[in-house]
């Protein structure tokens, strides 16, 4: 593991050098033809995951100093591509070209040595741990017998963010610092590591617009640096802004490369999607009755103990949906958890139809009428070790039809999951199939069968369609319209703005805790929303 | 592709296999690696026979002989059996709903101190004589309780503090253990002059298990044993509570998230475990010894986990795994007569299975059997 | 380790050093009870601070330690033969047979490691349900060979057991071994000075250099430490192989310092209540130290009870049972993890197979 260090030995001795002179020692010198070759390049690459191939004879080419999208749904293949050319997983056939040379990437190492360096998704960072004991892990500035030198540490970590204008504490503790700061400090590791390729794994999931913004710009500074970058992202508007090229992936395989000139967002979504996909949901307008769910100043605070909601109200009608807007991070989660009966507020009231819920159990709020699809569907919606039709029977698995005299009915259980999996089109359509083996999308559908199965007061849906393939997407923005038109109220918690735009009445936008406001959806601009989620105060 | 579908890496099970071979697999699958267990676990054990100077073949056909070679050989394999099954039962019901009982040795000496003195003590207390038909089930139910109270201490701490059961239980032996120590030497200890063992009184005629033939010591116990893993089986299965104990076991968050009440499920899981484990020590005392004295254990608590893991937390498994333990203990006495290799070597074969049973992938690599279930996960971070 | 804590070990280990002084009173002066109670509470904190030292180590990187009891008996039985061996049968003398059986311990202790570490990094094994085979398995071995090797008329020594060698000798150290009246407490035992000088290079191990950095990073987020090059496996194996040895000390302790004979089943749950200790010391080997001591001290008033017997009031006279004070580190552990006296976090990935 320290392979690293005994190769350039004197790495760390220099920190006044970005990058030495002859940058890749070990890669010979250009043929005498241009161009120069590709800074990175995968040819053929196949990786089989069970059941299915996540990368199908792929090719991939990133050309020196350009940025580079990698556009496609969740299931595409583009992070398992990215974790093989990172050394994270081994391909099963294929090649990787790096600078014109063959390379065998046996471990992250490997691809480190390389100059390869990467920004993960879920950052790779131990929040326990300062930026600079971050930034250094595996690379780390000892003194004698391994000991540590935190002195020296924090001011190479200091000059280095000075270097390349990203400003950071190098002393904070990494869990202190907001998301757009630590993936700072994602950038920073890699740079340390000299990387000359940078892949960044869908950096602006976590972002708001304007943290968006100056992601792009460090980008750019990097690239007129000669940094080669590839971005992955399956957001249109985001890729057509910032990339030089896009490579398309679909269902593992590559389906075509283009320019952000020669490509527009309707034809890059058919390119990902496979067919023409309508961008907007088709609905009639809403027709709000009674007032089903009213929040009144209600306060949470979160795992940590830290205040996450702070004085939300708001409440949501028969027939509407009512979507909340925000980055993740602001304080939907918890808000949304204590809808659900799994979080106590501190402060503040809940009613449902009338009655007080502010501290009811999970199992008293399903009785009143709600009916759930949470935001971490493998751990509150699903039992993976169970088959569909007991995860179908489980929020009302000991009453009739499931369950009579605490005896379960299991041909009642397996009647109606022959059924839902039918109406839901389900892959595989078999009610023993064990909801583990299914894919994303399928999963939700299950949860969704389950709870728009009963009689529906409220629907509360947290990131209905997060990490679901686009057809799933279409089916499941379906049904939560057609449970809003037989008279639910809908509580829409996303993070994807388009999703929000599609399907709200109206729209309330989270930021740290609070409602910065809430819009009229016929009324509400992008522009808008994206400022209001900043932190921007608008009155309506 | 081609290259992909001869390799043979994708799963099978497609239209290619046939109905009832995929039937008759899915009944063997889940056998092969528990058989494949225990054959390693005697193969090692013969080495470690042979290394300490025995002859493990003697061994071996010793141990067959002393656990099945008479008709007395069967009733005492029956006898040994029965706590075996009752407290492998416990942790078993424990690990479908994710917790882990490593405290039966504690729950089984209390569920047997209980029972005898429920067996010696209650008549009097209730002033007079008790009919065999009441007194039975109540020493049984008292034994029974003494384990479900015990057992349901750590697991109401886990769900109040976040304390992790595993210590808990395990904590609890010991306060059991020398709380029955100083039972069974203070005030329960058997008043009759001149008596030095740390035991109890015998308990009542009127309390104790009969035995089928007056020659032979398998009693009624066994076959109430085998009742209650039918019951148990048939409870996990199909009644709602059984469901709610898997769910949580499973994965609690979904389970709360369904409406279960996870806490009182995990109290009440515990307490069933503790229970059932309690049954097994009362029943030792009132079909076998008649009263409880100081050591009566041979580790059954902690063979118990053994005994479950490898009956995969199954009833009709832990029937099997019982049986084949209490073949096992019963069978070393014999051994050990014939061959002079201590009894103990059962122990290191015992903790051979669990070991192969536990690593289930090491006896797959060893026998290059494809595919594998799930993991069993309990470790779930440390309260504290 | 948090003010609350520390109050909490102060207060403890106080008040059990108290109530000795208190039942020793009539016959011995307070003084020399406090200092008696204090060296004997360094003495048998010993097997607790290496187990308590073996957990945070194994846990740090990420793997549970269930199995520490099981290790600590096995290098118990392994020293003690090691031991015997050597001077019965090699003719050795004590000293350097009792170096060996120490070394035996330890080798046997980072064997038990090495499986523990197989089963849970390479097998991936529930860490627990690990922990309890190698518990189960040590049980089982230290009975049949004990029994096998020196108990059967077949065994290499006819049946009887040799004469041991002792224990290891008390040093001296200079200086603070001859201070008036405290000075008791500085002649101790080579494996408890060892254990205290471990906490300190363990401490310093974990929180100083570059493997102690590696190894945290793998128990917190063994996915980053994966992506940074850090070889996870690896240091998971080289951490609870560590963590063997620590335990494997902690057994000799047991035949090799405090008795010079092996009894089934002597460690009597110290592995667990070590345990325990590493949890309420926030698994930092200083924290795990002062937790040990409250146990240790919890065992010396024990002792302590035992010689003052005879003074025990009779309205008290259940204390003269000693299954009844025995039963006070079961329940100060219980105590302890209930968080009552502050809550301590674990490393975020412990407990969690690797599967990267």
């Amino acid at each position: 593991m320290t392979a690293d260090l005994a190769r350039d030995p004197e790495a760390h001795a220099r920190p006044d050098e970005d990058r030495p002179a002859s940058s890749t020692p070990s890669v010979p010198p250009p043929p005498s033809v241009p161009p120069p070759p590709p800074a990175l390049e995968a040819r053929a690459i196949t990786r089989r995951c069970p059941g299915a191939l996540a990368n199908d004879a792929v090719n991939f080419v990133l050309r020196e100093g350009e940025v580079h999208a990698l556009l496609g749904e969740n299931g595409a293949g583009k992070s398992t591509l990215m974790n093989i050319l990172y050394g994270m997983v081994p391909p099963d056939s294929g090649e990787i070209w790096r600078s014109g040379r063959r390379v065998t990437l046996r471990s992250p190492s490997d691809a480190i040595a390389l100059g390869i360096g990467m920004v993960h998704q879920h950052f790779m960072l131990i929040p326990g741990f300062t930026v600079a004991e971050n930034v250094l892990l595996g690379a780390e500035i000892t003194g004698r017998f391994g000991m540590l030198d935190p002195r020296r540490a924090s001011a190479e970590v200091r000059a280095l963010s000075e270097r390349h204008g990203l400003p950071v504490d190098p002393d904070a503790r990494v869990a202190d610092l907001p998301v757009g700061i630590q993936q700072r400090v994602e950038i920073l590791k890699a740079l340390h590591r000299k990387a000359e390729v940078l892949i960044l794994d869908e950096p602006t999931a976590v972002l708001t617009p304007q943290e968006v913004g100056e992601l792009f710009t460090v980008l750019r500074g990097l690239k007129a640096r000669g940094t080669s970058i590839v971005i992955i992202s399956h957001k249109l508007k985001e890729v057509r802004a910032v990339a030089d090229r896009i490579t398309v992936m679909r269902a593992g395989r590559v389906v075509g490369e283009t320019t952000p000139a020669e490509a527009d967002e309707q034809r890059l979504a058919t390119m990902m999607v496979g067919r023409e996909v309508l961008l907007t949901a088709d609905r009639s307008p809403a027709q709000p009755g009674d007032e089903v769910l009213r929040v009144r100043d209600l306060h949470v605070r979160d795992g940590q103990g830290l205040p996450a909601v702070r004085g939300v109200s708001f409440s949501v009608h028969a027939g509407e949906i009512l979507g909340i807007a925000g980055v993740q991070g602001n304080g939907q989660t918890e808000l949304a958890e204590v809808l659900s009966g799994l979080r106590r507020p501190t402060e503040g009231q809940i009613s449902l139809a009338g009655r007080d819920v502010t501290t009811a159990s999970p199992r008293a709020l399903i009785d009143a009428g709600l009916s759930h699809i949470p935001e971490d569907r493998q751990r509150h919606g699903l039992v993976a070790s169970y088959s569909v039709a007991d995860n179908l029977a489980l929020a009302t698995w000991n009453r009739p039809p499931f369950a009579a005299h605490g005896v379960r009915d299991e041909k009642a259980v397996r009647a109606r999951a022959e059924a839902l999996v039918k109406t839901y089109d389900m892959r595989p359509p078999n009610p023993d199939a064990l909801v583990a083996n299914l894919s994303g999308g399928n999963q939700q559908k299950v949860i969704i069968a389950r709870e728009l199965d009963r009689p529906v007061t409220l629907l509360l849906a947290s990131q209905p369609t997060r990490g679901v393939d686009v057809g799933s997407i279409e089916a499941i923005h379906r049904a939560i319209v057609a449970a809003r038109d037989s008279g639910a109220a809908v509580l829409l918690v996303s993070a994807e703005l388009d999703e929000i735009l599609a399907l709200s009445d109206r729209v309330a936008v989270m930021s740290r805790g609070e409602i910065a406001a809430i819009l009229d959806a016929s009324e509400a601009t992008r522009e808008q929303l994206g400022l209001l989620m900043a932190g921007a105060r608008t009155t309506p | 592709m081609q290259g992909a579908l001869r390799s043979g890496k994708f799963p099978d099970g497609h239209a290619s296999v046939s109905e009832t071979s995929a039937r008759v697999r899915r009944l063997v699958e889940p056998l092969t690696v528990p058989v494949l267990s225990v054959l390693t676990a005697l193969l090692v054990g013969a080495g470690v026979i042979a290394a300490a100077g025995g002859d493990p073949l003697a061994a071996y056909a010793g141990l067959l002989e002393g656990a099945f070679g008479s008709a007395r050989a069967l009733s005492e394999t029956a006898v040994w059996t029965t706590p075996y099954l009752l407290a492998g039962l416990g942790v078993a019901c424990a690990f479908q709903g994710g917790l882990f009982n490593i405290g039966a040795e504690g729950q089984l000496a209390l569920g047997a101190v209980a029972a005898a003195w429920a067996g010696y003590g209650l008549p009097a207390l209730l002033g007079g004589t008790l009919p065999a038909a009441l007194h039975v089930p109540l020493t049984l139910l008292c034994g029974a309780t003494a384990g479900a109270a015990w057992a349901a201490i750590p697991g109401w701490l886990k769900t109040r503090t976040g304390a992790h059961e595993v210590i808990n239980t395990i904590m609890l032996n010991y306060v059991a253990l020398n709380a029955v120590s100083y039972l069974l030497n203070g005030p329960l200890k058997d008043p009759t002059p001149g008596n030095v063992i740390a035991r109890t009184p015998l308990i009542a005629e009127s309390a104790r298990i009969p035995v089928f033939v007056d020659t032979l010591r398998v009693h009624w116990g066994f076959p109430l044993a085998l009742a209650l893993a039918a019951l148990v089986g048939w409870g996990l299965e199909r009644t709602t509570l059984g469901f709610a104990i898997r769910t949580v076991g499973a994965s609690p968050d979904a389970a709360r998230a369904a409406g279960m009440n996870v806490q009182r499920t995990v109290v009440l899981t515990m307490a069933m475990s503790g229970a059932l484990v309690g049954l097994g020590g009362a029943i030792e005392v009132t079909a076998l010894n008649h009263r409880h004295e100081l050591g009566f254990s041979q580790g059954y608590g902690f063979d118990a986990i053994a005994v479950a893991l490898l009956g995969r937390n199954h009833p009709g498994g832990v029937v099997l795994s019982a049986l084949l333990f209490g073949a096992m203990r019963n069978g070393a006495t014999r051994m050990q007569y014939l061959t002079q290799i201590p009894a103990d070597v059962i122990s290191v074969i015992q903790a051979l299975i669990l070991l192969f049973v536990a690593a289930d992938g090491l006896v797959r690599r060893l026998y290059r059997l494809r595919g594998g279930a799930a993991p069993l996960t309990l470790t779930r971070g440390w309260g504290g | 380790m948090g003010s609350r804590r520390l109050a909490f070990v102060t207060l403890i280990v106080a008040v059990l050093v108290g109530a000795a002084a208190l039942a020793g009173a009539p016959r011995v002066a307070a003084a020399d009870v406090v200092v008696s109670m204090i060296a004997t509470t360094l003495a048998v904190a010993t097997p607790l601070t290496l187990g308590a030292l073996s957990g945070v180590m194994c846990e740090r990187a990420g793997v549970v330690n269930l199995g520490i009891e099981g290790m600590m008996l096995s290098s118990a039985f392994f020293g003690w033969a090691g031991a015997l061996y050597a001077s019965a049968a090699w003719g050795l003398p004590p000293g350097a047979s009792l170096a060996f059986g120490v070394a035996m311990a330890i080798v046997s202790g980072g064997l038990l490691g090495l499986a523990h570490a197989a089963l849970s990094v390479t097998f991936r094994v529930d860490q627990i349900i690990g922990g309890t085979v190698i518990n189960l398995l040590a049980v089982g071995l230290t009975g049949f060979l004990n029994r096998q090797l020196f108990f059967e008329r077949t065994g290499p020594f006819g049946g009887v057991v040799p004469r041991s060698p002792g224990v290891l000798p008390r040093l001296h150290l200079p200086g603070l071994a001859d201070l008036p009246v405290v000075g008791r407490i500085f002649e101790q035992q080579p494996i408890t000075l060892t254990a205290i000088l471990l906490v300190v290079v363990a401490h310093l191990a974990l929180f100083r250099t570059r493997w102690g950095l590696r190894v945290r990073a793998v128990g917190e987020h063994p996915r980053a430490a994966a992506t940074v090059g850090i070889d996870v496996r690896r240091l998971r194996y080289e951490s609870v192989i560590l963590g063997g040895c620590l335990a494997g000390l902690g057994g000799a302790y047991f035949t090799l310092e405090s008795v010079p004979s092996f009894e089934p089943l002597m460690t009597n749950g110290r592995g667990f209540i070590a345990l325990a200790a590493m949890i309420f010391g926030n698994w930092t080997p200083t924290g795990a130290f002062a937790a040990a001591l409250v146990f240790g001290a919890a065992q010396a008033l024990q002792i302590n009870l035992q010689l003052f017997r005879d003074q025990i009031p009779p309205s008290w006279s259940f204390l003269q049972h000693s299954s009844i004070v025995g039963l006070l580190p079961y329940l100060l552990t219980m105590l302890i993890l209930t968080g009552v006296i502050g809550k301590t976090t674990p490393p975020a990935a412990d407990g969690k197979p690797y599967d990267g």
